[in-house]
């Protein structure tokens, strides 16, 4: 987690700083568009190479969307998008793109300076300098197989049955045959006598 | 010590955190989606002759896209916002998609090959008026050949390279209303004709590239126009004035302005009222008179002359050119069970260049729209394609004769669902044939052990999803022992009734709902009519159908009751009455058909079916029914009871009146209701009480009458961005539906909705926005009974001093405490559900529609009121979460994985015969279907078990035994022999 913001915030900055004339358009962006009190919103999202797994983000599959629904809209190829005619106040924008998460952002449309847009991640509460939305990260929605494993099976039950006979075919005959024949004599011997062969008691006469 | 051992084991099991996962190779076998576009509004064909054939359609549900014209696949689509009705859709240079939409106030355009948006312009509107889009018809990039659109009083030029606006005229000061604007070919005066007031036709000429108003010309109609109208040629429109019964030609030629008035009497004779209809055919205009389709052809000085006319279920098409100067026109009319298609000139109306008989499924209704399409056989004669739109929303494609391709387009809106049993299998109609030998069983299973190994190449594995989809036999049409072969039946807004699989999602059967008193009543809603299952065993299954004649909720309505098995109606019938509500009763007749109250907007009940015997049963239980309405415009909740039988002459015994037993009443300058729930009511609840970790025991408050009610201050009912903190603020109220008792309410400073709840058991878990922290927020209310808290002690329950069995009622005043945590959530919510199980032991999951289409599965136990910031280990031990602010978002846990519900409006959730197992079904625009195990299957081996595993493990256990058993008897021998 903490490393994926850290590189996001890092990819901002950069994004900032290789293109600062868009970040001073960003801060100033009063489109004050028929009446009064409507503004235009304009942003951009942005996903880095690093992230992309598997299938590629493809633009025309995301989705913005302003409020929870009151108004949707779809990225151009550049990966810009706006929103016409939203009033002054404090507005919620969240991007849908199938594979990546997006934190929600909330953006203020200030009556006072003309529409300046101000954006906060409502996820880690990083203020925006430029309305340049990024994953916070990719999402995987299917489980990992595991590949394949010889202790992932040893590990299964039946494995271990399978482990357990091994050693009895196996080890067993070895571990009689360096027993002591009057030991084992004895041994049997004593079995016979108390009439219930056991392994248990087989065992530590051995040592 | 054991015990306790034993005791936690489930405990320990159930703690670890089980997710809703899925590997790669899993997607698509207990699962399907399926994608839809709704009811087409416009469809633009693309034919050109290279590249893919395909067809370009806007619907009413607000998507746009291209399908395939040789298969009906979608290309691309793109479901716009829900207030983004799509106006009008063309295609410009070529290879751009441009739709206008929202009134006329924004116009985007699509890349034509992969749907990618390439611009978007906002376009200034006033007021709403209607809209018009206009895009020329050619390929050179021009600025002389700009879009031209109307909308909210502005007519704007757009360039259709890059969506800039070239010019804009403000009509808006005139009240001038647009028509029609025509450019004729080669010219780049553009004709702009329109009504100021509906007195007076004005025409513009507008140059093209600059928006110069060259001309103008007005000339007042003493009578007025009716606002329909009829361009018929590029300097000829027919309008109809306001009396409806006079059609009058409109010519503006070079800006002269023309009328000439026809009265409809001339044309046909004892005609009423007429109605323009809205194909554009070229020198010809098609008149509703009379039910009577007429065509009236418009001659060079704008005389009228009747050419024909046809019955009025007849759809046609726009004309389309032909050849080089002529025009033909396709219309499709009904004849029994078969179709007519017929092409015609529309010069020569006898000429018919294509006559076609197409046999139809009887449950589409009538056709409502034909699209036309022409294209150039091998032996360069004309060949005609034809796009319908039936009466149930469905999408057909005709060609030479036949149905090509068909889209069931209704179920796009589907409004409610329910599920119902499949046949029982019948001793000796065996379905399933014996297929494969044990060489084959074998080889299934060493596929299988491969895949699971990661050893199986790509052939492999889809041999392996080919088997195993044959071998659950997941798509028979007979009940399995698990309960996992159902019927999902979802009625849709177009009246049609559909049956659709779980185990593919292919539809089984469906039925077009029908009535005698209108043309198309609209599906409401679907009800369980009978489930035999004690008695009349040998009766089918039956739900009960509820339509509408009108949009109108004082419209009369109509019953149907559908056999589940056949598809078959078994009758239906017009109620004179309407519907407000239907209420399910808990009560069955010896038939086991449930008692349905429906009551009408008079403020009367109905009581179905409308036996005797149900009468007798209903008046056994007359004082114990009661009900509640919400009047959410005026904030008032009513409780209401059963009085008497109705008086009056039209009444029957069937109705009766009502008694309003109590009101609660939120004053509406601070609080507006926007959110009521109750809880389902065939839902099982398995244990009334709570184990805590202290050994101590809580009892659930379980009512069936419970409401949950959300109220905001008025000013917080509108969108987020319109309300600061301190204006809004959320109060949720439980309230007792007998007895009108607000048992709790709890308020949410500086929050506003919308608010998602779901309702289950004895909880409730809702969705709202927080404005301060400017996050959705999810808040858990979990409700206890106090009153039986003291029954824990032992020796009580022993000797019988307790008072569980007392009867529980809801006069008396329960004595409840709640229990409540909230908890931030990252995303807006479309809807929220549960699941539910056969016997509700398994523990749940909520089931959240994210505003991306997709569904996330959440534990309960992450929305519990127990979780703290560090739980004791007695409470990790039990499962108790440690406490977040937020809830976790965990990708694997989307039950919709890779897929898009798109328009997500609801999900459905139904309990499998197998305990730990539930179907959901979600619906919006796609439907998409689940069988999802909240804590896993662990009451049955999954389809993933490994039977080769096991059978090679056996063998290699005997092979062992053998082998030890030969070496003991050496190793004895020997010994002997020493």
């Amino acid at each position: 987690m903490a490393p994926i913001l850290r590189s996001t915030s890092l990819l901002a900055f950069f994004v900032c700083h290789i293109s600062l004339f868009f970040c001073f358009f960003a801060s100033n962006l009063p489109i004050s568009s028929g009446s009064e009190d409507s503004y235009t919103i304009t942003g951009r999202v942005r996903i880095p190479a690093s992230t992309v797994i598997g299938h590629a983000a493809k633009f025309s599959n995301i989705k913005v969307v302003l409020n929870g629904g009151q108004n949707v809209t779809f990225l151009r190829p550049d990966g810009y998008f706006t929103f016409h005619k939203v009033p002054a106040g404090t507005h919620l924008i969240e991007v849908n793109a199938m594979g990546y998460f997006f934190s929600p952002v909330r953006v203020d449309v200030s009556a006072r300076h003309h529409g300046k847009v101000q954006a906060t991640l409502t996820e880690t509460r990083r203020s925006l300098t430029e309305l340049v939305l990024e994953p916070l990260r990719a999402e995987q929605y299917y489980e990992m197989r595991e590949p394949f494993n010889v202790m992932a099976i040893a590990k299964s039950p039946m494995g271990l049955m399978v482990g357990f006979m091994v050693v009895v075919v196996f080890l067993m005959p070895k571990l009689m045959e360096n027993i002591d024949p009057e030991e084992m004599k004895s041994a049997q011997e004593q079995m016979r006598s108390q009439g219930v062969p056991s392994l248990s008691s087989l065992l530590p006469a051995s040592r | 010590m054991a015990i306790r051992v034993f005791l936690l084991l489930p405990v320990f099991l159930s703690s670890a955190i089980v997710s809703f996962s899925l590997y790669e190779d899993q997607a698509g076998l207990a699962d399907w989606h399926q994608r839809y576009i709704g009811k087409v509004k416009h469809a633009v064909f693309h034919t050109q002759k290279t590249g893919r054939k395909r067809v370009i359609v806007s619907t009413e549900e607000n998507v746009v896209a291209s399908l395939d014209l040789r298969h009906g696949e979608i290309f691309w689509r793109h479901v716009l916002g829900t207030k983004d009705a799509i106006d009008g859709v063309g295609i410009a240079l070529g290879k751009y998609v441009i739709t206008l939409s929202s009134e006329g106030s924004t116009l985007r355009a699509w890349n034509l090959p992969d749907g990618q948006m390439v611009w978007e312009t906002a376009l200034h509107s006033a007021h709403h008026s209607k809209s018009l889009l206009s895009v020329p018809i050619n390929l050179k990039v021009d600025k002389d050949y700009p879009i031209t659109v109307f909308g909210g009083g502005y007519l704007h030029a757009v360039s259709a390279l890059d969506g800039e606006v070239l010019w804009e005229k403000d009509f808006t000061a005139e009240g001038f209303e647009v028509q029609r604007v025509l450019q004729p070919l080669g010219s780049t005066v553009i004709y702009v004709l329109g009504f100021v007031n509906l007195s007076e036709a004005v025409v513009y000429q507008i140059d093209s590239k600059s928006g110069e108003v060259l001309a103008q010309k007005s000339m007042a109609f003493p009578g007025g126009f009716s606002g329909e109208i009829s361009s018929v040629s590029s300097d000829k429109v027919v309008v109809l004035d306001s009396t409806k019964s006079i059609l009058v030609t409109i010519g503006f030629l070079d800006g002269d302005i023309s009328f000439q008035k026809t009265p409809i009497s001339d044309l046909v004779e004892d005609s009423g009222n007429a109605e323009i209809l809205s194909p554009l055919l070229s020198n010809m205009l098609a008149v509703k008179v009379n039910k009577r389709t007429v065509f009236v052809k418009v001659g060079g000085e704008g005389k009228l002359e009747v050419v024909d006319s046809l019955s009025d279920e007849t759809a046609m098409s726009d004309s389309l050119a032909v050849a080089d100067d002529q025009e033909a026109f396709a219309s499709v009319h009904h004849e029994g069970s078969k179709i007519h298609l017929m092409v015609k000139l529309v010069n020569e109306l006898d000429n018919v260049l294509l006559r076609e008989t197409i046999e139809m499924d009887q449950h589409r209704g009538r056709v409502h729209k034909v699209f036309m399409n022409n294209y150039i056989r091998t032996d360069r004669s004309n060949g005609f394609r034809a796009l319908i739109v039936m009466e149930d929303h469905s999408l057909l494609l005709l060609q030479q004769g036949a149905i090509v391709w068909s889209r069931e387009e209704g179920l796009a809106s589907v409004t409610d669902v329910t599920t119902a049993e499949l046949p029982v299998e019948k001793d000796g109609v065996s379905v399933a044939k014996v297929e494969h030998t044990l060489f084959e069983w074998l080889k299934g299973h060493v596929l299988k052990l491969k895949g699971s190994l990661l050893l199986a190449s790509p052939e492999d594995v889809v041999a392996i999803q080919e088997l195993r989809v044959k071998s659950s036999g997941k798509n028979k049409l007979t009940r399995d022992h698990n309960g996992f072969r159902k019927l999902i039946l979802a009625l849709t807004r177009g009246g049609k009734l559909f049956a659709l699989h779980t185990g593919d999602g292919r539809i089984v059967w469906s039925m077009l709902l029908k009535s005698q008193a209108c043309e198309r009543p609209n599906g409401i809603s679907l009800y369980q009519w009978q489930v035999p299952h004690h008695h009349a065993m040998d009766k089918n299954p039956s739900v009960l159908v509820v339509g509408r004649c009108g949009s109108d909720s004082s419209a009369p309505g109509v019953l149907s009751f559908v056999d589940v098995y056949t598809g078959k109606e078994i009758t239906s019938s017009d109620i004179g009455h309407s519907v407000v509500q239907v209420l399910p009763l808990p009560f069955t007749d010896s038939t086991e058909q449930r008692l349905h109250l429906i009551a009408d907007t008079v403020g009367h009940v109905h009581l179905y079916p409308k036996t005797s015997e149900a009468l007798s049963i209903f008046q056994r239980e007359f004082q114990n029914i009661y009900w509640y309405t919400v009047e959410a415009d005026d904030g008032i909740i009513r409780g209401h009871v059963m009085k008497s039988s109705c008086s009056g002459e039209t009444a029957d015994e069937y109705c009766f009146t009502t008694r309003e037993l109590w009101t609660v009443v939120f004053p509406s300058e601070s609080e507006k209701i926007i959110s009521t729930l109750t809880r389902k009511s065939n839902e099982v609840v398995h244990t009334q009480a709570k184990v805590n970790t202290d050994q101590d025991l809580l009892y659930k408050y379980v009512s069936k009458n419970l409401l949950f009610v959300a109220t905001v201050s008025p000013k917080g009912a509108g969108e987020i961005g319109s309300v600061t903190p301190e204006e809004s603020s959320l109060v949720v109220y439980l309230i007792d539906t007998i007895t009108g008792r607000i048992l709790h309410r709890l308020s949410h400073q500086g929050c506003q909705g919308p608010v998602h709840a779901v309702f289950s058991e004895n909880w409730v878990v809702y969705h709202y926005f927080n404005l301060r922290a400017h996050k959705y927020e999810v808040t858990v209310v979990e409700i206890y009974d106090q009153s039986r808290a003291e029954n824990k002690n032992v020796w009580k329950l022993i000797l019988g001093k307790h008072n569980l069995t007392a009867p529980i009622t809801s006069y008396s005043r329960p004595e409840v405490f709640t229990k409540s945590q909230s908890y931030f959530f990252a995303q807006s919510v479309k809807t929220i559900a549960v699941t539910s199980t056969a016997k509700g032991i398994t523990s749940k999951q909520l089931l959240i529609g994210t505003i991306g289409d997709q569904i996330l599965a959440l534990d309960k136990r992450f929305v519990d009121p127990r979780r703290t910031l560090n739980p004791s280990q007695a409470e990790k031990e039990e499962g108790i979460i440690p406490l977040t602010d937020s809830l976790p978002i965990i990708p694997q846990s989307y039950v919709t994985h890779s897929h898009r519900v798109e328009g997500l409006r609801g999900i459905v959730t139904a309990p499998s015969k197998l305990e730990s197992t539930t179907h959901v079904f979600a619906y919006g625009v796609d439907l998409f279907y689940t069988r999802l195990a909240p804590s896993k299957t662990y009451d049955s081996l999954t389809d993933d078990f490994s039977y080769a595993l096991l059978l090679i493990t056996i063998v290699v256990l005997v092979a062992a035994i053998y082998i030890t058993w030969a070496l003991s008897e050496k190793k004895e021998l020997s010994e002997k022999w020493r």
